[in-house]
């Protein structure tokens, strides 16, 4: 019989064809009469295009096609913005695939060439002369919001796309009484996702039928699919979009981009399919970055370290466009967590949404959560100094205490569980954070340098209730949808809208599915990321697709579960309410010999020779789900980190987790993404960064200059769970994708900056790479 | 200007006329069809390339076809039949040392060779081992595991 298959840690069915090197991702797709297009870039990040001559590209070797603005114009429409947050006066201007005029970033599209092999197309790019005329250029989202800035788009003054405010309670009357205040300005720097695989797109067009076929490295092809036929104008109904095997995303593959759009122009002009696949170095350019934060923030506390109010301005670069969900980011998934775990009574916040000459900047792994809960994990570390207390101390006084079924907080949102001191108290005794202290007091009487970070973290995830997204102006649903159909022979597909792309949902969703209904796992097979063959849904983001698709699948199981009861009931001569169901069978009560297992039921319900009256035939069963509430995972993280002050070097020693992502369906995989999760928030606090000179130039531009983290440099993370079910989802689950990243870069940098701190270091800015560490330390030495 | 090249691959031999520009990871792509040789940056650092040239680890980015004629190259498709598993393709099942899959065959080809060289590597061996290819999803530690694992089943082989 089944085992308990819901809830262990089994090993993936994705792997077998991963570690054999069989699975399909866009690029390694071939299709008959195949051309390929490359894409040119502009060099500059900031000019005026006074004139394309492509003459000289058309007849090189190979070259079948250049097309420029001039073609495209009028024929693909913009690309949309679709998180159109209400309330803050925001300019959406133009974005065309391919640049006419104008050009606001390096790597902006200029032209595109399609020839017979990806060699020659690139080769012929070299032979289309542009005129440009540069124009000043500003990188720095504070500098661009400032009077005089060079101004990117003409109806954009200040380069401010939107100014968006919260206020709950009284602030500015809670720092007018506070004992204490602190202060700090934060940068978050500008990342750049780095998924393994680049992005790639595939059209095929067919004029014969109308039809328009896109296999796309994308994070939700339903959504890819709406937007292209916003921007290409074929009717949604006549695009399919695949998104084969995806290797990561991390958020930089939800958005909607030119070179899909452009691809699909050169297949429908030319009538063959067309392929184009980003370098790494076209990536590093034009695939969206995250992060871009200057925050100017300060927090206030009684003389006991009570925080009574926090009080923030954000400059959030946007690049040079609008990106498909950029404007929501800084704001609702930033400014709506500024209460963290914490009881913060009085909390108000301006973010200004700024463009400015770089890549745009869209979700990236945490998307606006890691930028809120640095700043305040940062601030309590302050408080914490100024009051004189342990910051685990200052924490745990200020957690919101355990609840089960909803807590308000001043930004206006309603958290749905929590038990925040059980996870601190859990890291801390993992840790053995008293012991961790006293080996500090004695390293630091030594003389060496050894800090201890502590953060106590919430996120937003699950996203989210489609009547709140409708609400917070973002252009789309948020529900997902399931069907569930059984086959004669027992074996089951699961097709989903969601789309999983490393995140192991193939076999979580098969263990959903063998949890309610008592199938063989291995009878369920799930389907997703083509839109010919599954439901509509909005895709795999936002830790949103355990916690939101999961729940239809479970849904939808619910629907089987009953239907099979009232045949099997039928079929047992036996009033329904006297069938019980246990692990895939269903008996009348005290008789379990008289039984039908799911199988005969499926088998019954597909030939339906026997159907209760008005019983439709078939074994299927579909749900959309619409979440009540968002979920909000939590935990707590430390880190343990040894400085040498004569390098400006880190040595990352200790990272315990503690996470609660309420119910887990896979340990193993939940820990898997724990260990993904707090690397890539590692990254950006000790070693990334993408840094733009004052041209606009990416200084970064290659895996050789941009500090990815790499297995040597990392010590092994120790990973620990609570377990504190959501009140209002069906299985209780919460989502765990992105919380490593949101708290491990405020765990780290608070680390750091308590090893520091008895230096006289009171900021640096991260990544917090040697050169700056050791500066630092100098500038406090020579008295600075 | 293409010359005629033949590489032998997975133990087959395979023909062609190439640029003598072509990198060899687009021969073994592109003219083999063996599309589980990855390509993931464009300046040697990601490792998604790696493949054994004539039993040695490399990037198949940084060689040009031209230069691996004559040459027999193992690439992920060649470390088992895709049924029975190569002990180390196993041990990243079991022990999930692996996500979105991309890194995956590169990283296999390159802990392969780490084997070879370092039957039974301590974990900080394996962390130093594979600094050349970068996983974005796993945080390493996975694969870590799953490289121990697999060398204690190898038992040195
Ligand atoms: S493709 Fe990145 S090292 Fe070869
Ligand atoms: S598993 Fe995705 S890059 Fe390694």
């Amino acid at each position: 019989m089944t085992t308990r298959i819901f809830g262990s840690g089994i090993r993936r069915r994705e792997d077998p064809r991963l570690i054999t090197g069989r699975a399909s991702y866009t690029d390694d797709i071939k299709l008959p009469g195949m051309l390929h297009a490359a894409i040119l870039r502009s060099p500059y990040a900031h000019a005026n295009i006074r004139s394309v001559d492509a003459s000289g590209a058309a007849g090189q070797p190979g070259v079948v096609a250049v097309y420029t603005g001039e073609d495209t114009d009028g024929v693909l429409n913009g690309l949309p913005c679709a998180w159109l947050i209400p309330g803050s006066d925001l300019k959406t201007p133009a974005h065309p695939p391919v640049a006419k005029d104008k050009v606001r970033y390096v790597g902006d599209a200029v032209a595109v060439v399609v020839a017979e092999s990806r060699y020659q197309a690139e080769d012929a790019l070299e032979h289309i002369a542009v005129d440009y005329e540069p124009l000043d250029v500003v990188i720095n989202p504070k500098a661009a919001a400032q009077d005089g800035a060079p101004q990117i788009h003409e109806d954009v003054p200040n380069n401010i796309a939107f100014t968006w405010a919260l206020a709950g309670g009284d602030t500015d009357a809670a720092f007018a009484d506070a004992a204490v205040t602190v202060g700090d300005t934060i940068t978050l720097q500008r990342l750049i996702a780095n998924p393994m695989e680049p992005r790639s797109a595939l059209a095929q067009w067919s004029a014969a039928t109308g039809e328009l076929t896109l296999w796309n490295t994308s994070q939700n092809p339903h959504i890819a699919r709406f937007l292209t036929c916003v921007v290409t104008g074929v009717p949604e109904h006549k695009i399919r979009v695949i998104a084969p095997e995806v290797g990561g995303g991390f958020g930089s593959k939800i958005p909607y981009y030119a070179d899909e759009a452009i691809t699909a122009f050169c297949s429908m002009k030319l009538g063959v399919p067309v392929k184009w696949t980003e370098t790494r170095s076209e990536n590093y350019l034009i695939t969206t970055q995250g992060r871009d934060h200057i925050e100017e923030v300060e927090m206030a506390a009684t003389s006991d370290g009570v925080i009574t109010g926090l009080r923030t301005t954000v400059y959030a670069g946007l690049g040079g466009y609008l990106s498909t969900a950029s404007p929501g980011v800084p704001t609702i998934l930033h400014g709506l967590m500024y209460s963290g775990p914490y009881n913060i009574p009085n909390i108000s916040g301006t973010v200004y949404g700024v463009f400015n000459n770089g890549c745009p900047v869209d979700a990236y792994r945490g998307a606006g959560r890691p930028e809120a809960t640095t700043l305040i994990e940062r601030l309590v570390d302050l408080v914490a100094a100024a009051v004189g207390q342990d910051p685990a101390e200052v924490r745990r006084k200020n957690l919101i205490p355990k609840f089960e079924n909803g807590h308000d907080v001043a930004t206006g949102i309603t958290y749905d569980s929590g038990d925040y001191e059980s996870a601190l108290d859990s890291c801390l005794s993992a840790a053995g954070y008293e012991a961790l202290r006293a080996e500090q007091a004695q390293a630091r009487a030594d003389g060496r340098c050894v800090g201890i970070g502590v953060s106590s973290y919430v996120e937003i995830c699950g996203l989210g209730p489609s009547q709140v997204a409708g609400a917070v102006g973002f252009q789309g649903g948020l529900w997902e949808s399931a069907i569930i159909r059984f086959y004669p022979t027992g074996k089951v597909n699961v097709m989903v809208g969601s789309s999983p792309h490393g995140q192991g949902e193939e076999t979580t969703f098969a263990q959903i599915v063998a949890g309610e209904v008592g199938v063989d796992v291995d009878d369920v097979e799930v389907l997703h990321g083509d839109t010919d063959n599954t439901p509509m849904g909005w895709g795999t983001y936002g830790s949103r697709t355990t916690a939101v698709s999961g729940a239809a699948i479970a849904v939808a199981a619910r629907k089987i579960k009953e239907k099979s009861r009232a045949l099997a009931a039928h079929l047992l001569e036996a009033a329904p309410e006297d069938i019980e169901y246990e692990d895939g069978r269903f008996f009348v009560r005290g008789s379990p010999d008289q039984h039908k297992t799911i199988q005969d039921i499926a088998l019954m319900a597909n030939v339906a020779w026997n159907m209760p009256e008005g019983m439709e035939p078939g074994l299927e069963a579909s749900a959309f789900y619409d979440p009540p509430n968002f979920t909000y995972p939590f935990g707590a993280h430390v880190a343990v980190v040894e400085v040498d002050p004569e390098t400006g070097h880190i040595d990352l020693q200790r990272y315990v987790a503690v996470d609660d992502c309420g119910v887990q369906i896979n340990p193993m995989i939940v820990e898997g993404q724990v260990h993904g999760g707090v690397v890539q928030g590692v990254g950006p606090a000790l070693w990334e960064g993408a840094v733009y000179d004052d041209d606009g130039q990416l200084v970064t531009g290659s895996m050789l200059d941009y500090a990815l983290p790499r297995a040597d440099l990392l010590p092994e993370i120790e990973v620990h769970s609570n377990s504190t079910p959501s009140p209002h989802h069906p299985l209780g689950v919460k989502g765990i994708g992105e919380a490593g990243t949101i708290a491990s870069t405020p765990t780290v940098y608070n680390a750091v900056m308590d090893a520091l701190r008895p230096l006289g270091v009171t900021r640096v800015d991260m990544p917090l790479t040697p050169e700056k560490v050791w500066r630092a330390i100098n500038d406090a030495r020579n008295g600075g | 200007m293409t010359v005629p090249v033949e590489i032998t691959i997975n133990g087959k031999a395979c023909a062609g006329e190439v640029e003598e520009r072509q990198l060899l990871v687009h021969f073994i792509r592109e003219n083999a069809g063996l599309t589980g040789t990855k390509v993931g940056c464009d300046t040697s650092q990601c490792g998604t390339c790696t493949v054994q040239l004539d039993g040695v680890s490399a990037k198949s980015c940084t060689v040009l076809t031209v230069q691996a004629s004559g040459s027999s190259v193992t690439t992920i498709e060649g470390i088992s039949d895709g049924v029975d598993l190569h002990p180390l393709q196993e041990a990243f099942w079991n022990n999930h040392g692996l996500q979105c899959g991309f890194c995956t065959p590169g990283m296999i080809m390159a802990a392969s060779e780490l084997l070879r060289n370092n039957p039974s590597p301590t974990r900080e061996e394996i962390r130093h081992g594979l600094e050349g290819n970068i996983c974005r999803c796993t945080g390493y530690q996975n694969i870590v595991s799953a490289v121990e694992d697999a060398a204690g089943k190898m038992g040195g082989r």
